[in-house]
């Protein structure tokens, strides 16, 4: 009896705590995966990979790192975009002063940096929260813009204050630069992407992404059944931040090939990526990725409709769709506040209940 | 009364000459008594007494201005709550204080985490040493879970229970931390009848079943007078009686407080 039992137990948990317990769920994701990493590739082509797949990538891995800190550990951020910027400098000097590195490690050790800087500018959120760490991520924001600006050393005392990426190889494809293919370029990010995606979902389905949650929810509480909030804290601005900064490295170097600070890290960029991860929903890696995608599809499709269906002038049409933004996201904060990834989940269980879904 | 066949045993903590005030309230005035091993010690008192400021003092939550806790022999005045859990001092609060976003599981296995040693890189690959913790430790929460009889709620985001089944999670949370000395605020506050039965005798099997020693605040007598081993009275942060629930009945000060006779 006892045996059996134990047994039991074992089987079911394990099945229990697997990523995706649902078989469904499952082939979702490996037909995903699969069309991603197979099908992509052979049709895309410049144009798509620049304007929708990259920023798609990179803006999602950026959302995962955001929706850490603010969705999972409940900590506000509005300096993603200066954080981007500080892996995307750091990625500029490694790659400079050591041409010779591997970009797979200037883009980790860009990370690293980011978290750095991350735990710097999360020191304030033991003291303080909501409103007031906004407001102190926000002079984060605008110093490390002007830092970048004011600092010649970053960009290495170039006439323009631009940053430029040299061509660069990975197993003999060329990664970065004018020349580098579309495919190398998208699959290069996607696999960056696919990877940190496993880590963050097996991060906050543990003991890791309980404690981020408990501080989350209930401070206190937390703290008395031996939650250790310094700790907690600083983690999440670590985690997070060093997301953001891959983002950042990977939108300079393999996006982009260039920046220049305040055009491409401003405070827009900080509240985009707060956005997507509003939009697909606090606390969920599935979100991220559907905020990621909403906001980066969504302009493109209205401009297209716009200018190409219905003949609009592009001036006129990117008023339109900046208000036409504006507007779905204030709906739809009002609608599902809890984001596309709960309108997904409530779609799912509406189709369990179905006369013959499967 | 019950009968109660375990052994109370030496002093597992000791409050000595506790002074704490709050600007111009006093909340605890020069208050000494102890919590035996294996026993069951209610706290009672009329609402502002001071009992929720004596458990905070307790689990280091607040710092009192004078005297001094000692828990399993060593002395100490204050300290940090997370230290106190990892000394073994569980505590539920008056108002639930569960993580409303997580689900009844996921709360409980938080109380768990204090146990949990894999690091960082193998909770990254969710693999190894983290995923063998990970279902040893669901099993002993699901151990809890069937103890507490609430297997229908595990998925269930505790913020959507209702507030008896809440106030039963969030002892299931303090018991996953398997704590030597478990602190409860007011467990029964606003139950009917039957939820306080219930909750009384998980109480009860708690004790009995896993030694634990238990402090408990709460205002219905007929409860506390059944289940308690003995009963400290508190009154304007002033201790007025200790001693079993028969000697304390007796009390006259304790009769006076309850009948509300005016305080000079
Ligand atoms: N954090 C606090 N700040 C100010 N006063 C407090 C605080 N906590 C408790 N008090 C005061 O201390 C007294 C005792 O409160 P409390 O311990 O909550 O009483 P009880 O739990 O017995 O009802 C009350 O007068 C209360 O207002
Ligand atoms: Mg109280």
């Amino acid at each position: 009896m006892l045996y059996r039992e134990a047994g039991q137990f074992k089987t079911s948990y394990e099945a229990d705590q697997a990523v995706f317990p649902i078989r469904q769920d499952r082939w979702v994701i490996a037909v995903v995966l699969i069309v991603a990493l197979a099908a992509v590739p052979l049709v895309i082509e410049d144009y798509w990979t620049n304007a929708v797949m990259l920023p798609f990538l990179v803006y999602a891995l950026a959302a995962l790192g955001l929706n850490i800190l603010v969705g999972y550990c409940g900590q506000i951020s509005l300096g993603t975009g200066g954080f981007m910027a500080v892996g995307a400098f750091a990625a500029f000097k490694l790659t400079t002063m050591f041409p010779g590195m591997n970009l797979i490690a200037v883009l980790l050790l860009s990370g690293l940096v980011t978290a750095g800087v991350g735990v710097v500018f999360g020191l304030p959120s033991l003291r303080i929260k909501g409103f007031y760490l906004a407001v102190a991520t926000l002079a984060a924001q605008f110093f490390l813009v002007w830092l970048f600006n004011k600092v010649e050393w970053f960009y290495n005392y170039n006439a323009t204050g631009q940053i430029t990426m040299p061509p660069r190889e990975i197993f003999g494809f060329l990664v970065t630069g004018p020349a580098a293919k579309p495919a190398v370029k998208y699959l290069f990010a996607l696999s960056f992407v696919i990877v940190f995606a496993v880590v963050a979902k097996n991060l906050v389905r543990g003991r890791i992404g309980r404690m981020w949650m408990s501080i989350r929810d209930m401070d206190i509480a937390a703290e008395l059944i031996g939650v250790r909030p310094l700790h907690s804290k600083l983690s999440a601005f670590a985690v997070s931040s060093f997301y953001i900064g891959v983002a950042g490295g990977l939108l300079f170097t393999v996006w982009l090939g260039a920046a220049e600070v305040t055009e491409a890290f401003g405070i827009d960029k900080s509240f985009l990526v707060l956005f997507m991860v509003i939009i697909g929903g606090l606390g969920s890696v599935l979100g991220s990725f559907l905020g990621a995608g909403f906001l980066v599809l969504m302009p493109i499709l209205l401009k297209n409709f716009m200018v190409g269906g219905l003949g609009i002038s592009p001036v006129v049409a990117k008023h339109v769709e900046i208000t036409t933004m504006g507007v779905l996201i204030i709906l739809f904060l009002i609608v599902e506040p809890h984001g596309l990834a709960r309108l997904w989940q409530i779609t799912k269980e509406k189709l369990r209940l179905w006369p013959f879904p499967y | 009364m019950t009968e109660h066949s375990k052994k109370i045993g030496d002093p597992l903590l000791k409050v000595d000459n506790i002074s704490l005030g709050f600007g111009g309230v006093q909340a605890l005035s020069n208050i000494s008594f102890e919590i035996r091993e294996h026993e069951i010690l209610a706290i009672i008192g009329p609402n502002g007494a001071g009992k929720t400021s004596m458990l905070n003092v307790i689990n280091g939550f607040y710092h009192p201005q004078q005297g001094t806790i000692t828990f399993r022999g060593e002395v100490r005045r204050a300290m940090r709550p997370y230290i106190a859990a990892r000394q073994g001092i569980a505590r539920t609060f008056q108002n639930v204080a569960l993580f409303k976003g997580m689900s009844t599981l996921d709360n409980i296995m938080t109380g768990r985490n204090l146990r949990m040693q894999s690091n960082f890189f193998w909770q990254i690959l969710h693999y190894g040493p983290a995923r063998r913790e990970e279902i040893e430790h669901r099993r002993r929460v699901e151990e809890i879970i069937d103890f507490l009889e609430i297997q229908a709620i595990r998925r269930v985001p505790v913020g959507k229970l209702p507030y008896g089944l809440q106030k039963r999670v969030e002892l299931a949370r303090a018991l996953a931390m398997e704590p030597e000395l478990l602190l409860l605020d007011e467990p029964m506050a606003g139950m009917n009848v039957e939820e306080k039965e219930d909750m009384s005798r998980f109480i009860l099997d708690v004790n009995e079943q896993f030694g634990t020693t238990i402090a408990l605040i709460e205002h219905d007598m007929g409860v506390v007078m059944d289940i308690s081993d003995r009963v400290v009275v508190l009154d304007y942060g002033r201790k007025l009686a200790d001693g079993t629930p028969d000697e304390v009945r007796g009390n006259q000060g304790v009769i006076d407080a309850y009948l509300g006779v005016p305080h000079e």
